[in-house]
């Protein structure tokens, strides 16, 4: 395997874990989306600062890790997709920006007027960005951005693939929050918010699953390359992803919340992961490949003592947190220190 | 005095005919997204330091004095880190819709640090993380020590992202081919290069400067007001003694970048000092505007210039009659910027020394309300100071984004797109000042109040955990004089 495929592939991980991790924060704003007004929606989003309030900053670390990893290993490539890109890239990141800043500001806020519109700005902006960023993926794998950049201004990412792409990311990242939030609101004991989310997340899914179903047909003939990649190489993680989105369903289904969790990880995880292996070796579909696109050899070794570095401290610190966060002093309403017996809930 | 110059007017604007025009939106929304966020990196670097020594004290010493303000700066850093963090996710966005050109030739040249940065922000935000949601649920000797990563990724991010901005004024670890190509390139030669450590060390004093100034403004305002207790006094000494370190190293570190700056970005330094032919023995130009070419209404003071800028009696300033007229910055904004920085620096090196000079005399100069206005103007004077000297290292490497090598016109994005995208940043910049402010007051305000625990207005049900953690004893922290606690949970 080559330097630029090796270096590409840490950068797609990152990518990956985004997409699971950020995922489910952005979805996380779908439920207080829809949550209602305060009074009946208080619970839920109470339930949404509980979950995503000490890792979302954390999970959104990803996207710059992924944005300099591809500044630096492949900056021709970059520059060709920011050129092309710039109305998605922006108003994804107005999205990034209010969503982050607004949710700081809703946990503080003083009075609830001040708190329904930092909420409401939240909510909104975490259903917008991934559907941008997921244009954005369109745009790649359809084909549409010239490995020189400057690319059409509005149709290389308001096409058919573009908009599927950002609908998948929508329902994608609300199914995969919709899981997590089920199980978190179930090991806080709140078993009736817990059962209203299981049985709405249910709907998702299926809703989910059948835009990617009917998200294949426009790609055959918008997106070649990608379709013959996911009809012939991905072939097999289309249906991991496909087996473990059904998994996750039944599991729901059964009120196995703990185990859904993880099958639905690998759902999301498999569909993206697809979606590289299926574009591969290009790094722009049709335009520029991933050998190509690479800079120079040095910078390319550099990147790799980073990826080390980032295994070696990012890891196992982020490890802790997200353990930390699994244990029961972390859920209880503190009044105090729980001593007593850590429950883990799988 | 007034010295007369075959300067031609205009040749000082960089946004003239010719350039792309993208150019200027780009800048003023690079400019704009930059002087925002160094701020709140400020606060990313130098917070966690000051967190640390009230916290520990409270730990030590069983201060619940202390371990209130800890508490609160906790709090406070938790919403400047999120705002922070979404700006500068705003700079990575910006780099490539703004700056392609830049990116799309030596993203590979300059990525490395900012690679490297990536990894210190992420030990940043975990354990940022970690420590807000540690309150009450931690050992407490554990809970203190997630603040050291912290601390030092502050460092270590500083140190990488200035890393880039050196390079852009010492750019090295590459060649340029014949044909323009970028080649032979050496990211750790890019990384580690001559401007790096001094611009390094100038960055991190002034951030500590920032910080420390501002937080002891916030609480002499609250002495002004007559909230004379124990909380303010520390409130105030603690940032006040990293101001005091911080005011009195920068004029040194100043002084030596500047020495260099003299020797690898002459123009630079002619456009700091207004200085238009290159003499040696030259005035130091205080004050004074750059007219159709000449000098007016300056101060001269006869050899002083050279000596402050050359730190010799002899040598040369450089003069900007010597630089072709296509490259040379506005001189009359770099000038103004860097002598406000200067100036400012020194009267706040002034005000630290005062202090303690009179601290050291049995004279407490908290008791004279002339004092604590002096020390809450300093606040944002420190802030002013730090963006003054952005503005004069940037304004005064124009018209190169590179220096010598890549003109931030051929840099700058075409897209049409730019002034609008230039309009909405603005939008919301102030959208989120408005926000960060109306926010951090209403803190302060709940506090002042005796509300410990801000409760959401999220009802019903417990608020958001980390605000639900209650202050007295019940908590794993122990209240004054309460041992026990500490030792069953170390």
């Amino acid at each position: 395997m080559s330097l630029p495929v090796v270096v590409a592939i840490a950068m797609f991980a990152g990518v990956v874990v985004y997409a699971v991790l950020g995922g489910a924060d952005f979805g996380s704003g779908f439920w207080d989306l829809t949550a209602g007004n305060a009074q009946r929606g208080g619970r839920i989003r109470v339930l949404i600062d509980h979950s995503i309030g000490p890792v979302w900053e954390a999970n959104h670390v990803w996207l710059i890790y992924v944005l300099v990893f591809w500044w630096t290993a492949f900056p021709r490539a970059f520059a060709a997709v920011m050129t092309t890109l710039f109305i998605p890239f922006a108003l994804a990141l107005l999205g990034i920006v209010l969503r982050g800043a607004s949710f700081a500001f809703r946990k503080y806020a003083a009075t609830l007027s001040q708190a329904r519109l930092f909420g409401a700005i939240f909510a909104l902006s975490s259903v917008i960005t991934p559907f941008f960023l997921g244009t954005v993926a369109g745009a790649i794998g359809s084909g549409r951005i010239p490995r020189a950049g400057h690319g059409r201004v509005i149709s290389s990412w308001l096409n058919p693939t573009s908009v599927v792409g950002g609908l998948i990311a929508v329902g994608t990242c609300s199914f995969l929050a919709g899981v997590f939030l089920s199980h978190d609101a179930r090991s806080s004991g709140d078993f009736a918010l817990a059962e209203s989310l299981r049985r709405r997340t249910l709907v998702m899914g299926l809703i989910t699953g059948l835009i990617v179903l009917a998200g294949l047909i426009p790609l055959r003939s918008d997106a070649h390359t990608l379709s013959r990649g996911l009809q012939g190489r991905a072939a097999p993680l289309v249906v991991v992803s496909a087996v473990a989105g059904l998994l996750t369903l039944w599991l729901l289904y059964r009120r196995a919340t703990g185990a859904a969790r993880f099958s639905a990880v690998i759902a999301v995880a498999a569909v993206v992961i697809g979606w590289g292996v299926a574009q591969y070796p290009w790094l722009l579909v049709d335009q520029l490949s991933i050998t190509d696109a690479a800079g120079a050899h040095a910078t390319l070794q550099a990147l790799l003592v980073v990826v080390v570095m980032a295994a070696l401290i990012v890891v196992p610190a982020l490890s802790y947190l997200l353990w930390l966060t699994q244990q029961q002093a972390w859920h209880s309403p503190v009044s105090g220190p729980r001593p007593g017996p850590d429950r883990l809930q799988t | 005095m007034i010295v007369n110059g075959p300067i031609s007017s205009g040749s000082y604007a960089i946004a003239g005919a010719g350039n792309p025009p993208g150019l200027l939106p780009a800048r003023e929304q690079m400019a704009l997204s930059l002087g925002w966020h160094i701020i709140l990196a400020c606060f990313g670097v130098a917070f966690p330091t000051m967190i640390y020594v009230v916290h520990r004290r409270g730990i030590r010493r069983n201060d619940p004095i202390a371990l209130g303000l800890a508490r609160r700066w906790s709090k406070v850093s938790a919403v400047l880190f999120a705002i922070g963090a979404v700006s500068g996710t705003i700079l990575s966005f910006e780099m490539g819709l703004l700056w392609p050109g830049l990116m799309g030739r030596f993203g590979d040249v300059l990525g490395l640090p900012f690679a490297l940065e990536g990894i210190s922000f992420f030990v940043e935000a975990i354990f940022l993380g970690i420590y807000l949601y540690g309150w009450d649920r931690m050992p407490p000797r554990r809970h203190l020590a997630m603040l050291l990563p912290m601390g030092f990724a502050g460092i270590f991010g500083t140190f990488c992202v200035l890393s880039v901005n050196a390079w852009m004024n010492a750019p090295t670890g590459f060649r340029i081919a014949a044909d323009g190509t970028v080649t032979d390139v050496n990211p750790w030669r890019a990384m580690f290069n001559d401007a790096v450590w001094l611009q390094f060390a100038h960055m991190w004093v002034g951030a500590f400067m920032l910080v420390g100034f501002v937080i002891a403004a916030v609480y002499a305002v609250g002495m002004l007001k007559g909230r004379r207790d124990e909380h303010h006094r520390m409130g105030f000494t603690v940032p006040f003694v990293f101001a005091t370190v911080a005011a009195l190293l920068q004029p040194l570190v100043g002084h030596i970048l500047g020495l260099q700056t003299g020797d690898r970005q002459p123009a630079k330094l002619a456009a700091m000092e207004l200085s238009l032919n290159t003499e040696p023995k030259a005035p130091l130009n205080v004050g004074g505007f750059l007219v159709d070419g000449h000098l007016r209404w300056a101060l001269s003071i006869p050899r002083l210039g050279s000596i402050i800028a050359r730190n010799s009696f002899t040598r040369s300033v450089p003069g900007l009659n010597d630089v072709p007229a296509d490259q040379r910055p506005p001189a009359n904004l770099v000038h103004w910027s860097f002598q406000s920085m200067v100036g400012i620096g020194t009267a706040l090196a002034l005000l630290v020394a005062l202090f303690w000079l009179a601290r050291w005399r049995k004279q407490d100069l908290l008791q004279r309300r002339l004092f604590l206005r002096l020390a809450v103007i300093a606040g944002p004077l420190a802030v002013i100071a730090l963006e003054a000297g952005w503005v004069t290292t940037e304004v005064g490497r124009q018209p190169w984004v590179v220096w010598h090598i890549l003109r931030t016109a051929d840099a700058a994005s075409p897209s049409p797109w730019l002034w609008l995208s230039y309009a909405v940043a603005f939008v919301v910049y102030v959208g989120m000042t408005i926000g960060a402010v109306v926010v951090l007051r209403s803190m302060a305000r709940r506090w002042r109040a005796g509300e410990e625990d801000l409760a959401t207005p999220y009802g019903p049900g417990a608020g958001p955990a980390d605000d639900s953690a209650p202050s007295d004893s019940t908590s794993g922290y122990p209240a004054a004089g309460d041992d026990t606690a500490t030792s069953t949970l170390r």
